[in-house]
This record gives structure tokens, C-alpha cells and sequence, in this order.
């Protein structure tokens, strides 16, 4: 039981990942102002972000909204990255081998923190949030199933293992998925699937600050806001680790295979925000013809080479 | 309190409440945001919500119309907040202070902070005038 809630508590759950995921959200704010020549924010900029918004900054309830409803949501989609952290993170770091089918479960709680957001932004009673709540629910429509798709393209190269360690493992006895054409085909995939779950610039349409102020978010203040900065700090270092784990081989902590799994998740997080730097917001229409065209074609195409051993 | 103000001190979100501005000072905002002078060094951010704010900078003058707005959105905003009066017109109504919809400078309406006078000020006056705010947090 003790083990359990430090496992979920400490390492590797919301204590190391919260930390993990605000230095890599100083990375992603840094390479952004390098690519547009400018200095940048200091390295502890995130936690001093957080840190003021937990313990200075006043919480304001909506008069007209549900307030209860509006205060629990951050905190269950906390919860929900969370877990979703510690399932990931426990097989990867080799602490325990998780369960059989612990991949889908990984599947369906990457989903609550944005179920959560919706949840709270329509409790706030705000029109603008109400606005970026359709928007979200309209997004995770449309990458949702292509998302599914590459869970289950990963399965499939895995000679259909369900679990997470399996997956790892034999990709550290053979080749990284990565190395084949349908590897290359499903990193496109999971990147642009990433990027729609974080809310990054071309599909940050429920959040977009110049049109509806922060969308979803707009409302939030204070403490409660705090938790959606931890949630999003989480998600920042757990969906990029998914992508190591699922496409190049997990982490390796011994010896130099540290370096390797720190530049792993780095490149990853550099491609996203490289992604963010140079493409604008696209409307919800062209969001959902990307993902549900687009990205499905793509992934199905990765599906049929994995067939054919490719 | 030392340090919850070195934490409100390090990172300052600022939301922008233009008043009836001649766009001017608006337009001069955007430059500390730019690569030569880059205020997300000190971890200052442009916020779109009232919620998120810790700094309202209010450019402008304010007349019969603003008025009752500003106060909406200083009322809405989560405390501690800190009110700039941004711009000759901010400070005390520049050209606009002896109109008939004038409703008085920023600091007879909402409590102010600090002041950066200028027609536009310049973008090194508004980097002195953040860090003296940042100054006067401790």
C-alpha cells in the first residue's frame, strides 16, 4: 500500500513527472524564443509560474456556474495524468512489468484530463469557455480514433503483445520500431496525435488566446489553475515518453543509456515545438480533415506494411 | 511572504486593458514582446483573461464608457493584482483631460501602482518601469 501511493505520490508519479514536464515546458518556451531570436524565459520559470499560482493568487468561483463541479474537474484530470504517468513510467524506468492489457488502460486515461477540461469549462458557465469546450469535444473526435489506430498499429508490430514491458522489450531484443517505413509513418502520426492532446499551436483551437482568451481555461484562477499548469506540465513529459517507449525502445538507465533516454525525450519535444513554431492555428474544419483524412489514411498505410513485414 | 512575493515578483502575467487609446501605446506594447527587448526574461507574459492577470496595464484615456468597464475587470480579477497607468493619457489624461466624456486618470478609478508617462513611452521606459514595479514587490 505504502509502496503503492509513493509509487503514484513520488517516483515516478506526480512529484518526478510534475518536475520532469516543467523543465521540459522551460525546453519547449526556450527553443520558441530561440527560434525567434529572442533570450527566453529562466530555467525555473514553470515552477515559479506554479508555485504563484498555488500559493499567491486568489481562487475566484463563477457566480453563475456549478462551482463544485468547476473546482473537482482539475483535480480528477490531475488524477487521470497522473495514473496515466505512473502506468507508463513504472515499465519503462524497469520498476515493475505492469499487466497484461495495460496499454489500452494507458489509452483511456490519456483521455480524462481533456474530458476533464470540457467538464470544467462548461460548469464554469462562461460563454467563451463553453465555446472552447465544443472545440475540444470536436478535436478529440477527430484525432481520437486515429489515435486508437496507432495503439493499435504499435500491437501489431509487437507480434500483438498487450503490455507495455512486452512492447519495450522486444523492441531492445530487435531492431526500434522506428528503424522500419511503417515506424517512420506512425511517428508522423503519434506526433500530430501529441500535439493535439497537448493543445499545441495548430490544433490549439479550444484554447486560442487571440480569439476567445484561453478558451477553456478562462475562468480558472488561482489554485485550481495551478493544477491545470501541473496536468499540462504531465502531459508534456508522459506523451512524449509513450512515443519513446511505443517507436524507440523505452529508456535504458544504465550507464550512458541515461544521456540516450534524456536526448530521446528531448528530440521528441523538440519536434513538437518546432511543429508549433512554424504552422498556424488551423480552423476546426481543417483539424478535423487532417486527422480523420489525413492522419487515418496514414496510419492505416503503416497498418498494411506492418503486414507485409515492412 | 518573502516568498510568495519572490514567486508573484518572478513571474508577472500581464493583461492589457486599452481604454479610448489613439492604438498608439498599444502598438508600442507589442515591441517589448520582440526579440530586442524580450520581457519573457523576466518571466512577464501577455494574458487574454482577467483571471490569469497579476498586472493590468491600462492604456488610454478613460472616458464615461471605460469607466464602468475597468472597474468590471479589475473587480473580476483574482487578487493580489497590480495596475499600470500606461501612456501620457493613463497618467493623467493627456490631451483628452479637459474633454467633456473624460471620467479622470486611471489612479481616480482603480488603485495605481506604478506609472509610465510617455507619448508613447518608449520600450526601455516601459522595461524600467516593470522592473521598478518588480522592485517594489518585497
Amino acid at each position: 500500500m505504502a509502496e503503492t501511493l509513493f509509487y503514484f505520490l513520488v517516483y515516478p508519479g506526480l512529484l518526478f513527472a510534475g518536475v520532469v514536464g516543467g523543465l521540459l515546458s522551460w525546453f519547449d518556451r526556450k527553443v520558441t524564443a530561440q527560434v525567434q531570436f529572442r533570450k527566453g524565459p529562466p530555467l525555473l520559470q514553470p515552477f515559479y509560474d506554479f508555485l504563484k499560482l498555488l500559493l499567491v493568487k486568489e481562487t475566484i468561483l463563477p457566480a453563475r456556474g456549478a462551482k463544485i463541479t468547476f473546482l473537482i474537474a482539475p483535480v480528477l484530470g490531475l488524477f487521470g495524468a497522473t495514473t496515466a504517468a505512473s502506468f507508463i513510467l513504472l515499465p519503462m524506468f524497469n520498476i515493475n512489468i505492469g499487466f497484461e492489457g495495460d496499454v489500452m488502460v494507458i489509452f483511456y486515461l490519456l483521455t480524462i484530463p481533456s474530458l476533464m477540461y470540457i467538464i470544467g469549462a462548461l460548469a464554469s458557465g462562461n460563454p467563451l469557455a463553453s465555446v472552447g469546450a465544443s472545440r475540444e469535444i470536436k478535436l478529440i473526435v477527430s484525432y481520437e480514433l486515429t489515435f486508437l489506430l496507432f495503439f493499435a498499429a504499435v500491437i501489431l508490430k509487437a507480434d500483438q503483445a498487450m503490455r507495455m514491458s512486452q512492447i519495450i522489450q522486444i523492441q531492445a531484443q530487435a531492431t526500434p520500431f522506428i528503424g522500419s517505413i511503417s515506424g517512420v509513418l506512425l511517428l508522423i502520426v503519434g506526433l500530430f496525435c501529441t500535439q493535439a492532446k497537448l493543445g499545441m499551436v495548430p490544433f490549439d483551437i479550444a484554447e486560442a488566446e487571440t480569439e476567445i482568451s484561453e478558451g477553456s481555461f478562462i475562468e480558472y484562477s488561482g489554485t485550481v489553475y495551478a493544477m491545470v499548469k501541473l496536468t499540462k506540465y504531465i502531459m508534456l513529459f508522459i506523451l512524449p515518453a509513450l512515443m519513446v517507449a511505443f517507436l524507440m525502445s523505452g529508456f535504458n538507465l544504465e550507464g550512458t543509456g541515461i544521456v540516450w533516454a534524456i536526448l530521446k525525450v528531448l528530440a521528441v519535444v523538440l519536434l513538437l515545438t518546432l511543429i508549433r513554431n512554424t504552422n498556424p492555428r488551423l480552423k476546426v474544419k481543417q483539424a478535423m480533415r487532417f486527422f480523420l483524412i489525413g492522419m487515418n489514411a496514414l496510419v492505416i498505410i503503416a497498418i498494411v506494411l506492418t503486414y507485409l513485414g515492412l | 511572504m518573502g516568498l510568495k512575493n519572490f514567486f508573484l515578483k518572478k513571474s508577472l502575467w500581464v493583461f492589457h486593458f486599452a481604454g479610448a487609446s489613439c492604438n498608439n501605446c498599444d502598438i508600442e506594447i507589442l515591441d517589448i514582446l520582440t526579440p530586442r527587448y524580450d520581457v519573457e526574461r523576466f518571466g512577464v507574459q501577455l494574458v487574454g483573461s482577467p483571471r490569469h492577470a497579476d498586472v493590468i496595464l491600462v492604456s488610454g484615456s478613460i472616458n464615461q464608457r471605460d469607466k464602468p468597464r475597468l472597474l468590471e475587470v479589475y473587480n473580476q480579477t483574482s487578487k493580489p493584482v497590480f495596475v499600470v497607468a500606461f501612456g501620457a493619457c493613463g497618467c493623467t489624461g493627456g490631451v483628452f483631460a479637459e474633454g467633456n466624456t473624460f471620467a479622470g486618470p486611471v489612479d481616480q478609478i482603480v488603485p495605481v501602482d506604478a506609472y509610465i508617462p510617455g507619448c508613447p513611452p518608449k520600450p526601455e521606459a516601459m522595461i524600467s518601469g516593470l522592473s521598478k514595479l518588480m522592485q517594489t514587490i518585497s
